[in-house]
């Protein structure tokens, strides 16, 4: 092996030891290595393969899937803006532009000298202090031209990110409207004692489990955003038998990647105690021994300060071997990160992520409450409710139910974005109409709002008296609001690109159907739209939702269809006067040979329009 | 009383990017042309060697859109006829010709005028009256709409006739199995 | 097998455990599939086994068969939806029939055949997938590559090896080979590889082995894939 090939030990094997040179950890050994080295080199993937006994191709497949893996060099400054609409409409493509002019790069290669790359991801949970990108994976929030101008520097002067100033990371919560979750007043491990008080941990078995009880009474339903019964999940896992060898898992789902969604960001920054809590409890009624935390790779800023928290409760005895002094009852939590993929935050997909895989989902039935994390009983759960388990485990199910509407109980935290006074996170009741909110978050001659990011609702004018909650308007936490000067069609535009880069690529009408969906939409925006584009764009629709594999596929086309039912004229001032346009630019398909040439008459050009029409 | 005489339909046939293989295969439908003369007749096609396409009622276009003239004809024909059919693999994908699609048009040139064994200070051709090349090969349905398509490489004869059968019945179309090829 | 579910109206049995497509296969009944083979591990992609159960779309191949199913499958509707998917599947690679060895004996072909597929209809991608001919024996042409898995589940799961893997993500998902250097033969292949025989489409040829059947006398050139026995 050559010099330049040679493989740096003394980087992999502390790496590697960290991991136990365990292939499910997979994921994680590669975020670091590529922390280090800044790309993952085939000579690396080599003496991966020889460490973990995975074969190359399994390596490569892995590194290949993830959006902040990369195979091929991306500069040593690997600088990633956020692309969702909300970012855009901050400004976001001028301070791209900016950046790209000041360090003469082009968007998405990399600088000659190999410095660095600039390019665009989905949305990184910024929208309340957009625009934002990600430098290395570190968030940058509140850019500024000026703060362009300073990165800029930064990185021409070779400024290790270390020393970068600290201002420039610096992430505020914007909490604006406090309840329940963010107004607790439990100290750490409270939760755990009132869950010990109602039964004794673990408890295998079958029976009731006074814990799950518990949640049944709130009538607590999964934050995610589908809504399913916590009690019903957590008892299933209970019940699932239990193969020799095996164990119970809980698993956290901190990838929080729906575009507008920011929640468990702030969550996680602010109330990491009662969510890890959660989870202990979880860990309680479930007679489980271990935990992970699936952090989005976008909050690679709040490993340590997690990791910290972790470490507290370690030694506060509420995680550990024997929590609270109880013998036997061990449990402990994992952070794995992500490394930019949206399909993660679907369960079957985290877990194989989590199992150091490619993020596709699987096929269910099985479930993972029977068949998750390696084959074991796994339950997942989003951040927030782990938080409200907690809640309930200290103050009973009543109490919670009390709160919001009979089929929607406690509250919700909702990330406002876009077009508001005042962005941020409020927690509301459930039952909340999308009215209320505007008026709290001081919206102003508002549009529309997608409720529940892309693959969620798009309600106009007429609808906000809707209300927040599973039986109406369900929503993961994302509320992007559009003033009336926003163009609709633009912003199912930017969600229909979303979808095309975050699709897995496992099954076939959603890995060909979205970027097709995302060039039709093109096509319209350039104005080369006709009224069979139209069409196309509404068969796409029908195709995705009746044949993909999962739920991104499902709602790909969401924003397009919510927005055609409201905003049509969006669409149809967009649509040429032509009952047919040309899938491509014909004049720019001659571009090539007229360079070649050097001809520019008139038979070397041709025109949009058919002149043989007019 | 005896029925009024058909109007017999006005069919112009071309070959653009293109072999002329699915035209040696239209002849291949043999005696039954007598029975299709009754039926139709044609415009420009090189049956006929009319030049210009007139009105029709039915085009039918082999071979793909590699170059600018073949926009010009193609867009002609969706002008002129009522109905297009795309006929063979080149107009329904592009065919062998796009299997150049994988090349930089500019790496093409500069192998066939310049750098290619033989050639001596050669000149891309730059001559007014020649088309330009697209950068890439085409199928006809992503220029124009076609209302109807016979793939096959060519498609037989069989297949041919069955389809014009079809089309001037008032059917869409069918070819089912032994006559549906790609190849 | 005493339980059963009807597939358009006629009635299937079952035996615990297997799914739609598989008592579907025993009955006799054909579903459209590409991804599905019955020696390997379903793996549910291609989703051209859709049917509609008591009316939802399901991929047969990974839902189990339940007594009293209501199963459809051989209706215009989702034979129009299965066309979408093949032309979706034809524009995403660069399928030339004329010029492909596995031309008659290609799955992929002949199930747009069945299913009456005149046109590709969309927009083509045309990719770049450069080929691998690094290989004495084996010749790897990745512009027909389907993704349906099928050399990847063959290699893990009969040959214990990873000859074979997907890389990528969404359409820039790709077929790759175990070797750093990204050849066919720097891999751990053997000519006696499952994984060698079991790709639907024009991938993974064997070399010189160029029309030792002539195009006309093919598998699907005899008989429709409806009615060839897998």
């Amino acid at each position: 092996m050559s010099e330049k090939n040679a493989v740096p030990v003394e980087v992999l094997s502390p790496i590697l030891k960290r991991w136990r040179n365990d292939p499910s950890a997979l994921v994680q050994i590669l975020r670091e290595v590529q922390e280090s080295l800044d790309w993952i080199s085939p000579p690396v993937i080599d003496a991966l393969t020889r460490a973990l006994k995975l074969p190359y191709s399994k390596i490569e497949g892995v590194a290949g899937f993830y959006s902040f893996f990369y195979t091929r060099p991306r500069g040593h400054y690997r600088v990633l803006f956020a692309d969702n609409i909300v970012e855009r409409m901050a400004g976001s493509a001028a301070l791209i532009e900016r950046m790209c002019r000041n360090l003469w790069v082009e968007k998405g290669k990399v600088s000659e000298d190999g410095l660095l790359s600039v390019d665009t991801t989905s949305c990184i949970g910024m929208g309340d202090q957009g625009p934002a990108l990600l430098v290395n994976n570190l968030a940058v929030p509140k850019l500024t031209e000026a703060r362009i101008d300073q990165l800029c520097e930064l990185i021409r002067g070779k400024v290790p990110l270390a020393a970068w100033p600290a201002e420039l990371f610096a992430v505020d919560d914007n909490i604006h409207q406090r309840g329940l979750l963010l107004d607790h007043a439990l100290a750490p491990g409270d939760a755990l004692r009132a869950a010990q008080a109602r039964c004794a941990w673990g408890g295998a078995g079958s029976g009731p489990n006074a814990l799950v009880e518990a949640l049944r009474q709130a009538r607590l339903r999964g934050r995610g955003g589908a809504g399913y019964p916590t009690a019903l999940k957590w008892e299933s896992c209970r019940n699932a038998p239990l193969a020799a060898g095996k164990e119970r898992i809980v698993v956290c789902n901190a990838d929080e990647g729906e575009p507008g969604t920011f929640k468990d960001r702030v969550l996680l920054n602010t109330q990491a105690d009662l969510v890890f809590e959660g989870m202990t409890v979880a860990a309680h009624a479930l007679g489980a021994k271990r935990g992970f935390l699936y952090l989005r790779g976008e909050y690679r800023y709040l490993l340590e300060p997690l990791q910290a928290v972790l470490d507290r409760r370690r030694a506060a005895g509420l995680l550990g071997r024997a929590i609270l002094g109880v013998a036997g009852a061990d449990f402990d939590i994992e952070i794995h990160l992500g490394a930019g993929a949206y399909v993660c935050g679907e369960e079957s997909a985290l877990i194989e992520s989590l199992e150091g895989k490619r993020g596709t989902p699987r096929n269910r039935p099985p479930f993972p409450v029977t068949n998750g994390y390696l084959d074991q009983p796994t339950v997942v759960d989003n951040v927030e409710t782990f938080a409200c388990a907690a809640l309930i485990a200290q103050h009973g199910g009543e109490c919670f139910a009390g709160i919001g509407t009979a089929e929607s109980t406690g509250t919700k935290l909702l990330s406002i974005s876009g077009d508001v006074a005042r962005p941020g996170i409020y927690e509301f009741p459930f039952g909340v109409t999308v009215g209320e909110v505007l008026a709290a978050c001081g919206a102003v001659d508002t549009q529309a709002v997608q409720v529940g990011g892309p693959s969620g609702t798009c309600l106009g004018v007429a609808e906000f008296g809707r209300r927040i909650a599973f039986e109406d308007v369900p929503s993961a936490g994302a509320f992007m609001v559009f003033d009336s000067r926003r163009d609709m069609f633009e912003v199912a535009r930017n969600f229909t690109h979303f979808f095309a880069h975050e699709s897995c690529g496992f099954c076939t009408p959603c890995r060909v159907g979205t970027p097709l969906l995302k060039n039709l939409m093109d096509k319209l925006a350039n104005g080369h739209g006709s009224p069979y584009d139209f069409a196309e764009i509404e068969n796409m629709n029908h195709l995705l939702r009746q044949m993909s594999h999962c739920g991104l596929g499902h709602s790909a086309c969401n924003p397009v269809l919510d927005t055609i039912a409201r905003f049509r004229p969006a669409y149809e001032r967009r649509l040429s006067n032509q009952s047919f346009e040309p899938a491509f630019d014909l004049d720019r398909a001659l571009a090539p040979a007229r360079q070649m040439t050097g001809r520019d008459d008139e038979g070397a050009h041709l025109s949009i329009h058919c002149e043989e029409d007019q | 009383m005896s029925a009024p005489a058909k109007k017999k339909l006005r069919v112009a046939t071309t070959s653009l990017a293109g072999c002329f293989g699915c035209h040696m295969s239209f002849l291949d439908i043999d005696e039954r042309l007598f029975d299709l003369v009754e039926l139709i007749e044609f415009d420009r096609s090189p049956l006929t060697d009319i030049k210009e396409v007139g009105e029709c009622d039915l085009g039918i276009i082999e071979g793909g859109l590699c170059n600018a003239e073949n926009v010009h004809i193609l867009r002609e024909f969706r002008a002129r006829c009522k109905k297009l059919v795309a006929i063979g693999a080149c107009a329904v994908n592009g065919g062998l010709p796009a299997q150049r699609n994988h090349l930089k048009l500019a790496e093409i040139l500069e192998e066939v005028y310049h750098t290619s064994p033989g050639i001596a200070q050669g000149l891309i051709p730059n001559d007014p009256e020649l088309p330009l090349p697209l950068n890439k090969v085409h199928p006809l349905h992503e220029v124009v709409k076609i209302d109807w398509f016979i793939p096959g490489c060519p498609p037989s004869g069989d297949a041919i006739w069955k389809a014009l059968t079809d089309i001037v019945a008032g059917r869409d179309p069918e070819l089912g199995f032994g006559l549906l090829h790609y190849d | 097998m005493s339980e059963k579910f009807t597939l358009d109206g006629q009635e299937i049995l079952f035996r615990a455990g297997q799914t739609i497509i598989q008592a579907a296969q025993d009955a006799g009944a054909w579903i459209p599939h590409l991804c599905y083979h019955p020696e390997f591990k379903p793996h549910g992609s291609c989703k051209l086994c859709t049917v509609t159960v008591n009316g939802r779309h399901m991929a047969s191949c990974t839902t189990q068969a339940a007594a009293g199913q209501v199963v459809e499958s051989n209706t215009e509707a989702l034979n129009g939806e299965r066309r979408t998917l093949l032309q979706m599947l034809f524009v995403e690679g660069n399928h030339f029939c004329p010029s492909c060895e596995k031309s008659g004996d290609c799955k992929l072909q002949a199930t747009a055949y069945e299913l009456g597929m005149m046109t590709p209809h969309f927009d083509h991608f045309y990719p770049s997938r450069p080929v691998d001919a690094s290989h004495p024996e084996v010749l790897l042409d990745f512009n027909r590559c389907i993704l349906c898995s099928l050399c990847v589940r063959a290699s893990r799961d009969v040959d214990g090896k990873c000859v074979f893997a997907l890389s990528g993500r969404g359409i820039g998902t790709r077929l790759v080979v175990n070797a750093a250097s990204g050849r066919l033969v720097d891999t751990d292949v053997a000519m006696d590889d499952k994984a060698l025989s079991v790709c639907p489409v024009g991938v993974i040829l064997k070399k010189r082995r160029g029309f030792a059947v002539p195009i006309g006398e093919r598998t699907y050139d005899q008989a429709p894939i409806s009615e060839v026995k897998e």
